[in-house]
Parts: structure tokens; sequence; C-alpha cells
């Protein structure tokens, strides 16, 4: 076949190209470039999703050198079904935001005191998007040490910039935060590159996993627990969740929908990935203690969305609960996969469901004008569609059937029982219950009687339709899961 | 010790300071210096120690090259943030 | 942060240099040596230097994504948002401007002899387009160039057309077999043509990020 319809680089090059050419188009332009771009990519991610289930895992040698003087891209079961999850969960978001983004600029634009002049907080938003979306798919796609340092840095610095859009002091500080935690975290990760590289001579994935066996020196052990706490540190799994509720809390709905429901996603997915293959031999003495900060990331994550009266805070604190039930999976992995399926599932239908609820919650804002849980009452009459988004993404996040994320904690429970360690059992339904705490919470604020004197700015209907598909599609995910779990096999 | 030993040595100290600088000092233009410090560390691991049998290797120092360019681009946008803050106090923090 | 959280952190830090230095004494050869895979493959790469031959040819894919950071860390800057920056906020200063005027064309002739020489010898568009960039710094606070705040139609082409020469140069590689791929004898040219476009993008990319500063100055002083 030839390469030029090759999906793997193409998933790369199109929303690099779209994003430069969003660029160039100017501020606020490109909205339209970066549907068909991502209507194209989507169709590239299902391509390739069914080729790889006919033929395999697939290399793309870049320059076609072939590692270990190149660079190789591997798009394996792993890595597509996180491309799809991105694809999927991206473009309705990318329809939300042109209607957000107009419509928030014709109500009020936010403006605030010392607002820089001839701002508009959509200004980059294409352009980062696209370099975001770009970084992603480089990133699960990649099989070299080195180059994911990179895409780990496009990520970073596009995410940043998308948390200061618009420049509200209080975004600017988040941004910081964010930038300085991911930077101390990128130069952990590329001191266990370059000690492996010093090692072994190689920074290419495969080349690294027979060379590393079972028993390597001390120097990789330190790299890959300098690799492991970056990482962890850029996923916001407890304790290093401190950055996150202000940088997702306090962004622009459709960006904290894209950074909460894919970028924590990709160092996740990096994690995984290299205590599966380079690192394996490390994976038995750190799955506990990962295991374990989840369990508090869960309950620590709940009980704050809990106490909180703001609603992108409640969200936002719901994503760190949520990123928990992704590290429960390490003490459980096994040959058997069932472990790795349910992480795979969680990530997808966590994925879905907070993008739904973000997006949801920037409607309810949109209209109400305010942030807070009090300024929820009588929202149920007036957009009934937003509250059932909201009610069936909430669904998914406590894991009732038939959804997706119901699917993801039977097979982690299946998981645990299958391995008698039932204990992880208590932090599962004890985090589910939370769960469902917080979201009746908004639900039961939204159907109180609104006061007289409540106005409620019109929302473009296209809006509210994007966050019901998304949550009809991650609660759907559960009847057709299995399919996307079938992608794992492919190794 | 070989010179590639030593520098990755040298490395490691800077790589540590860097890292203590970014926990331990509050100012911010003090932690992206630590940031740079704690950057040129890991830089210096990543050239020293592939080249501590004397050997000069092209890949390491292409790399660096590369990670030069992109903590450039970290520093400048954290300096642009930290600027951008100290704009919003200077104008909003003398008005009622 | 209290003393006791400071003191482990200090030792935490000192106990992880040690391990690092340590864990670095004993480690045999490296099993894979890339110098001697690198050499051998030199006389496909279409230029001289190993490093730019890794940079552009055999890890190009880095270097691409690495140019798309750097337009990044101006996106995000833009995006948390300027401010106009006056001509007057430098004080005028006879000696400087004059230092800018006489240091501008040597930056520019320096900026393309280490584009030039970057296929041989150490340089490159990014050594290149750092000089242009500390010439039109140079400028700035000699109040000889402007600054911006949103750049216009024609800069925002200047400044994204290093990526996208680069990247349409990466897509015709899958003609030949793989993102990036050049043909062995087009390999000099190809390289020359992204080193030459990077080079302006990036010298405008990295002035960009002075220029376009936010301006610090009280709202009173701004017109």
């Amino acid at each position: 076949m030839s390469a030029w319809l090759d999906p793997v680089p193409w998933l790369i090059l199109l929303p690099l190209i779209w994003a430069t050419l969003a660029f160039i188009l100017g501020p606020r332009r490109g909205g339209r470039l970066a549907m068909a771009g991502l209507a194209i990519q989507l169709g590239l991610a299902v391509y390739l999703a069914t080729q790889m289930m006919a033929t395999g895992p697939r290399v793309h040698s870049l320059g076609g050198w072939g590692a270990p003087l190149g660079i190789d891209l591997l798009a394996d079961g792993l890595a597509v079904a996180m491309l799809l999850l991105t694809q999927i969960a991206a473009l309705p978001l990318v329809i939300y935001a042109r209607a957000y983004f107009s419509a928030s600029s014709t109500a009020s634009a936010p403006q605030w005191e010392g607002a820089p002049r001839r701002m508009v907080p959509s200004d980059q938003f294409w352009p980062l998007t696209g370099f975001l979306l770009a970084a992603l798919n480089a990133l699960f796609l990649s099989a070299d040490l080195f180059n994911l340092y990179v895409t780990l840095e496009l990520l970073t610095l596009a995410a940043v910039g998308l948390v200061a859009l618009g420049g509200k002091p209080s975004q600017v500080v988040a941004a910081l935060r964010y930038l300085l935690v991911s930077l101390a975290a990128s130069g952990a990760y590329l001191m266990g590159v370059a000690l492996i590289y010093g090692t072994y001579g190689t920074v290419s994935i495969a080349h690294l996993t027979p060379l590393i066996g079972t028993q390597p020196p001390p120097a990789i052990w330190l790299a890959g627990g300098l690799m492991m706490t970056g990482l962890l540190a850029k996923t916001a799994l407890f304790p290093f969740h401190f950055w996150l509720p202000p940088a997702h809390g306090g962004a622009a709905a459709p960006v904290s929908a894209l950074l909460s429901a894919l970028v924590v996603k990709a160092s996740f997915y990096l994690v995984l990935r290299l205590l599966l293959e380079p690192l394996a031999p490390m994976a038995e003495a750190v799955s506990w203690l990962l295991g374990l900060l989840g369990a508090a990331a869960i309950l620590w994550g709940s009980w704050q969305a809990l106490a909180t009266r703001h609603l992108k805070r409640l969200v936002a604190w719901s994503t760190v609960a949520q990123l928990g039930y992704l590290f429960l999976i390490f003490p459980l992995l096994a040959p058997d996969g069932l472990a790795l399926q349910a992480g795979v599932m969680q990530a997808v239908s966590h994925g879905l469901a907070k993008a739904a609820m973000f997006t949801a919650v920037g409607v309810l804002m949109l209209a109400t004008g305010r942030d807070t849980l009090d300024g929820l009452a009588g929202v149920a009459g007036r957009l009934p569609l937003t509250i059932f988004a909201l009610g069936l993404a909430g669904v998914t996040l406590m894991g009732l059937p038939p959804s997706g994320g119901f699917l993801a904690k039977w097979l982690l429970i299946d998981a645990a029982l299958g391995q008698g360690q039932w204990p992880w059992l208590i932090i599962i339904i004890g985090g589910g219950l939370l769960t469902a705490a917080y979201v009746f919470q908004v639900l039961r604020q939204s159907f109180l009687t609104a006061p007289e004197s409540t106005h409620f700015q019109p929302v473009p209907r296209s809006m509210e339709w994007t966050a019901f598909m998304l949550a009809a599609a991650s609660v759907l995910l559960g009847l057709r899961g299995v399919e996307w779990i079938e992608l794992l096999a492919v190794v | 010790m070989s010179t590639g030993l030593l520098y990755a040595m040298t490395g490691v100290l800077l790589f540590v300071l860097g890292m203590g600088g970014l926990f331990l000092r509050r100012a911010l233009m003090t932690k992206v210096l630590a940031f740079n410090i704690q950057g040129s560390g890991a830089f210096l691991v990543l050239v020293g120690l592939g080249q501590r049998s004397g050997i000069p290797d092209p890949v390491p120092q292409a790399m660096v090259l590369t990670g030069i360019v992109v903590s450039v681009a970290a520093t400048a946008l954290a300096l642009a943030l930290i600027r951008r803050l100290a704009d919003n106090d200077m104008g909003t923090g003398d008005e009622p | 942060m209290n003393a006791l959280l400071r003191g482990c952190t200090v030792l935490a830090c000192l106990g992880l240099g040690l391990g690092l230095a340590w864990s670095m004494l004993e480690l045999p050869p490296a099993p894979i040596q890339m110098p001697g895979l690198v050499a051998s493959h030199m006389d496909q790469s279409g230029v001289d230097h190993p490093v730019t031959a890794v940079l552009l040819n055999f890890r190009g894919y880095d270097t691409l994504l690495e140019v798309a950071v750097l337009l990044l860390a101006l996106l995000g800057m833009l995006a948390a948002g300027t401010t106009p920056l006056h001509a007057s906020s430098f004080k005028e200063a006879p000696m400087l401007t004059a230092l800018a005027r006489a240091l501008t064309p040597i930056a520019v002739l320096v900026a393309g002899y280490l584009l030039w020489a970057g296929a041989f010898k150490p340089g490159g568009a990014f050594q290149a387009a750092a000089v242009l960039a500390g010439a039109a710094v140079l400028l700035r606070i000699a109040g000889l160039l402007p600054s911006w705040t949103t750049p216009a139609d024609g800069l925002r082409l200047a400044l994204a057309a290093g990526l996208l020469v680069f990247l349409g140069v990466a897509a015709s590689g899958l003609a030949l077999g793989g993102l990036l791929a050049y043909p062995p004898e087009w390999a000099g040219t190809l390289i020359l043509l992204i080193e030459t476009s990077l080079t302006v993008s990036l010298a405008l990319i990295l002035a960009g990020l002075f220029l376009a500063g936010p301006d610090s100055r009280p709202p009173e002083e701004q017109s």
C-alpha cells in the first residue's frame, strides 16, 4: 500500500496543517477548517482501527530510516483506542466551541477591569486547539522516548495557552502554575530519558524493551522513578492534583472539556505504556503505590466536589476523582487483560462523559450568567435537554448500567475478584456513591423554582445538542464498548 | 573518570539544584530560572553520559539542541505570563 | 512552607543527586552505538555535518514538532493578551541607536553565514534565527523597530511560513514511502529550503516573543 494513504502520519500532519492555516487566517477564524479537519481525522482513525484489526499493528518509519537511527510511529491497539477517543470527543467539542464563542461574544463578553483592548477570548482558540490535537495524536503514536518528550512539551504549551485564553488574571495564574508544574515534570522525564540513552544508546521503545529485560541496573530504576513521577504530576494524580481544579475550572467551557477529557489521559497513557513495555520490571514495585494513590484521589476528589459551591470547580474536582479509577488498574494488571480493558474503558467513558459535563455546564453558565450551584434554580424547566445531558453524563461517572462507566467498573471489579483483591471493591463502590452525591446535588438545585427576577440568556441549540450527543455516547458506549475493547487485543 | 562522565556528574548537580529551586523558592522569576538550570542539568547528562566512552555522539547533541529550543519556548511563555500578571496587578491594583 | 518540609525537600534532592551520580559510575558501555550508525548513513543524509543530519534528516520529525512548539509559545502569549508597547517606553539613547544601526547589518551577515555553514559545521537555522532575533531586540530597545499587539496578515504568514514549508516537504516525503523521507540526491536542497524558511520564521517568532510583550507600565501612561 502506498504511504500516501497511510492514515498514521496523516493523523499528525492534518491537525498541524489546519492549526497553522488557522493561525494564518487570523484571530477567531478557522472554525470551519477545524471541523473539516477533524471530520477527516475521525475518518482516518476509524479506517486505521478497521485496518489494524485485520492486519495487526502498524509501524511507520519516519524518513524511511527506521529505529534506532530514525523515529518510528507505532499504531497498536492501545494507541488506536486512544486516537479514536480523541477524534470522537474533539469533533463535537469543536462544533460546540464555534457556537460558544459566537454566543459569548454577542451576549456579555467577559470583560474585567484592566482587560486588554481588542481582546476576545476566542482569538487564538483554533490554532491552539489544532496544535493540542496534533500533540495528542503524535503522543499516542510515538514509539520513541525522546520524541515523546517533545510531544509532551507540545501538549503542555498548547494546553497552557488554552488555559490562559482570554487573559483573565485568575486564568493567567492558573496557566502559570500549570506551566511550572508541567515544566518541572518534563524536566524529570527528560532526566530519565538521558539516563536511559546513556545506559543503552537508544531511545526507541521497541529496542529498549528487550535490552532492559528483567534485571535493569540502578540507573534505570532511578530513570523510571523520575519519568513516572513527572508523568503522574502531569496526570494530576493525587497528591499532584493541586494545579488541576484552578486550571480546568477557570478556562472557557470548550477548553475545560478538551483538557479534562483528553489532555490528562495522555500522560496516563504514557504511564501505562511504559509500565507495560520497557519499564515492566518496575511495574510490580510501584503498582500498589499507584493503586493507593488512585484510591486517595477518588475519595479526596469526590469529597472536594461535594464541598464546592462552584459549578465548574465541581466538575474539575470530579476529574481528579475519576482519574483515580484509572490508577486502580495497576495492582490488578494481569495476563487476562481485564484490568487493562477496564482502564481503557474508564479513560474513554470518562473522556466522553466529562466532555459532556463541561459543555453542559458551559451552557448553564451562559444561560444564567453565573458559575454557582445556587444560580441553577429553575434551569431544568428552561434547558431540559442540557440537564438531561448532565444527568446522562452523571450516570456514566457513577457507573450505572448500561453506561461505559458501568462497563469499566464492572471489568475492574471482575479483575479484583478474580485475583482475590476485594478491598478495592470498597473504593470502587464508595467512589460511585460519592459521585452520585455530587451529581444529584447539581440536579436537585436545577429543579428548584427560580426567583421571579431570574433572567435567562438564550443559548444556541447546537450547544445543547452537542452536550447531549457526548453524554448519550458515553452511555451507549456500554452497549458497544466490547468492540472498542477488542482493539486492545492487537499488540 | 572520563570527561563525559564528569559532564554528567555536573549535570546531576545542576539538575538537583534546579529541582530544589523549583520546590523551595517562591518568587516566580526564580522558579523560571530554576527550571532552566534543571533543564540544563538534564541536557548535560544526556550529552555527557552518552559520550562517556569518549566518542562524540551526534544523536544526543541534536536532541539537546531540540531540547534547548523547547525550553526557550517554555521560558518565553512563562515570562510572558508573569509579565501579564504584573501588568494586571498594576492595572487594577490602585483602582477602587 | 515550614522548616521541616524544606529540610525534607533539601534532603530528598541531595539523596536523588547522590543516587544519580552513584548509578552512573559503574555503567557498562551502551549496547547500541549510535555514532557508527550515523556515520554509516551520512552519505544518504544530504549534508556533511552529523548533528545537522540527525537534526534535519534522521530525527527531523523532532525538529518539525519543535518548530510547532516555538510557534505555540507565541500563540500562548497572544492568547493571554498583549497590550501595545510604546516606542517612547525606552529612553532616547544616541549610543544605543548608533550601536543598533551598526550591528544590524553585521547580524544579518552572521546569520547568513551560520545558515550556510550549518551544512558542514556547527550552525544552522536556529542559530541564524537567534542572531537575527537578537538584532531585532536591539533595534526595538533603540526605538528603531515598532512593536505589535496582534500580528497583521503578512506577519502571520511570515511567522508560520517556516512550519508550513517544513510540513509541505514532510508530506511530500510520503510519496517516497515515509513522512519526511527525502530522496538522497534531493536531500541537501530540501534541507536548505527548510532551513532558509525556518530562519526567517524562527527569527520573527523569537523576536515576536519580545516585540509583542505586554506593556508593564500602569495604564495612565498609556494613551
